[in-house]
């Protein structure tokens, strides 16, 4: 039995984290992207309900953990920051588990003048300068789907699309949304499968997971939304940002709707972010990247516990 | 009926899935960044011993499996019923081929087994880890030797067949193991 006092990463792995810290500041420092700090309480959060914040309270006032550090770092690029990074913790009230913390750090970047394909090929270029593989590919969502279906996802109609998840052992299927059983495929049966061998990247995801990025306009079903996996784990979302605040305001107001239905908790929509839009975001892409994810992928771990100085179980 | 959320899924927990029982072998979370939670998880069905990967939503719930694990003791064969009974309560139960398949080749009257219960009857019989049976039938022992190397094969009084060394002799009495089936030593 392990003392209970003692931290859950080894001190070699601390350091060789720290050195991975420095270089990815000494490169954004190249770039002349600036750092900056942002709020871990605020009054409002992220209405999506697949990312559940914590809330505490101060004086009686709920405040929300944040589960990104997105909202108050596109106030900044409307105030005319630049391109940004901020690396620290952040916050989801989802289960632990080898690959999920309630807390974890993560590295957020936006790069003004940037989409997401030029973000794709910096990600990949800032994992490769800490360690990681020197090659990437890029696969459009669909296609990856339509590969393992056989046919068109968005396409087929919504029951024939349950049978083929049930058919890989999905239970329950008729009461999943058409989202909820793309999510299953990409994320039990395509994701574990995705970059072996190098960096992948899933681009173009469907409209209807278009979070905070535009939707493409030379196709309009999908958004100009990435992934990245390597070795099966799920690394980094990005987006070629939303700029429009007037649709911006309509997903929140239809991922709020959602929340009042299933009972989930209810926030404000994020009033000070609209105004930012409304004063103008600049042309940028933006994304996050899981720190801890990456760290232990580059250490060959098995779990977040061993490349955190305190793991959730211990924190 | 009671059931299960995902969320207290953990091994060795016996679940109903399309009216067969399983018990859980493995299980794990599987959560997008940005998209629905799964508890994806491999089961064995406790009838045929298969493992199957099977996914839920994150927080649906699963009918629990009505599996038990009792010891009881073997009275009797009918030639289509094994015949069990709980030693305090003389409550009995009926064994039938498929749930006897191991344990028929190695118990006698009166050896307590472990059984699994599905719906109140013996899915499974586990016999004891060790049997003591009598060589009915080998070939004729070979003096002088204990050394064990080669051997032969001996029937035992439940008509089972093993291996045994050559100095083993008709009417000797044998520790079993059950699990792996082979011969331990004379009793």
């Amino acid at each position: 039995m392990a003392e209970a006092w003692r931290p859950s990463a080894s001190m070699e792995v601390l350091r060789r984290r720290a050195t991975r810290h420095a270089v990815i500041r000494q490169r954004f420092a190249r770039q002349g992207v600036l750092e900056v700090e942002t709020p871990v309480l605020s009054t409002t959060t992220a209405p999506d309900p697949q990312v559940p914040s914590l809330y505490t309270q101060h004086q009686g006032s709920r405040y929300w953990l944040q589960p990104s550090p997105e909202h108050h770092m596109k106030r900044l690029l409307a105030a005319g920051s630049g391109s940004i990074f901020r690396l620290g913790s952040v916050f989801r009230d989802d289960p632990s588990g080898a690959w999920h913390s309630p807390e974890f750090s993560m590295l957020e970047w936006y790069r003004c003048g940037f989409d997401d394909q030029d973000l794709m090929q910096d990600v990949a270029e800032l994992i490769a300068e800490i360690g990681g593989p020197a090659d990437f590919g890029v696969r459009p969502y669909l296609e990856l789907v339509a590969e393992v279906l056989g046919e068109d996802a968005l396409d087929m109609p919504l029951s024939s699309l349950g049978a083929l998840c049930a058919a890989r052992g999905l239970q329950d299927t008729a009461s999943l949304s058409r989202d909820a059983l793309l999510d299953f495929l990409m994320g039990v049966v395509i994701g574990p499968t995705l970059g072996r061998d190098q960096l992948q990247f899933v681009s173009h995801y469907p409209a209807s997971q278009a979070a905070l990025a535009r939707l493409d306009p030379q196709q309009p079903r999908t958004a100009r939304r990435f992934e990245l996996y390597w070795r099966g784990v799920e690394l980094a979302n990005g987006f070629w940002e939303l700029t429009d605040p007037r649709e911006q305001a309509q997903r929140w107001e239809a991922e709020l709707q959602q929340r009042q239905h299933s009972g989930a908790p209810v926030m404000e929509a994020d009033g000070r972010l609209l105004q930012a839009l409304q004063h103008g975001l600049p042309d940028c892409a933006g994304v996050a990247l899981g720190l801890d994810r990456l760290h232990a992928l580059l250490e060959g771990a098995s779990s977040l516990s061993d490349v955190q100085s305190f793991s959730w179980d211990v924190a | 009926m009671s059931s299960y959320s995902t969320n207290q899924f953990k091994g060795g927990l016996k679940i109903l899935l399309d009216g067969e029982p399983y018990s859980i072998v493995e299980h794990e979370m599987v959560k997008p960044g940005k998209g629905q939670a799964f508890s994806r998880v491999k089961v064995r069905n406790l009838k045929s011993g298969r493992v199957v990967e099977k996914t839920f939503k994150s927080g649906d719930s699963v009918e629990a499996a009505d599996v038990m694990e009792i010891d009881l003791q073997y009275l009797f064969f009918d030639g289509e019923f094994w015949t069990f009974m709980e030693p305090n309560t003389f409550e009995q139960y009926q064994a039938d081929a498929n749930a006897m398949v191991e344990a028929k080749k190695w118990i006698r009257e009166q050896d307590m087994c472990t059984i699994m219960l599905y719906n109140g009857s013996p899915l499974t019989v586990e016999p004891p880890n060790f049997v003591e049976l009598e060589v009915t039938e080998t070939d004729p022992g070979v003096r002088g030797d204990t050394s064990g190397g080669g051997g032969k094969p001996a029937t035992l009084e439940t008509g089972t067949v093993v291996r045994v060394p050559l100095f083993i002799e008709i009417g000797d009495k044998l520790k079993i193991d059950t699990r792996s089936g082979e011969y331990v030593s004379r009793a």
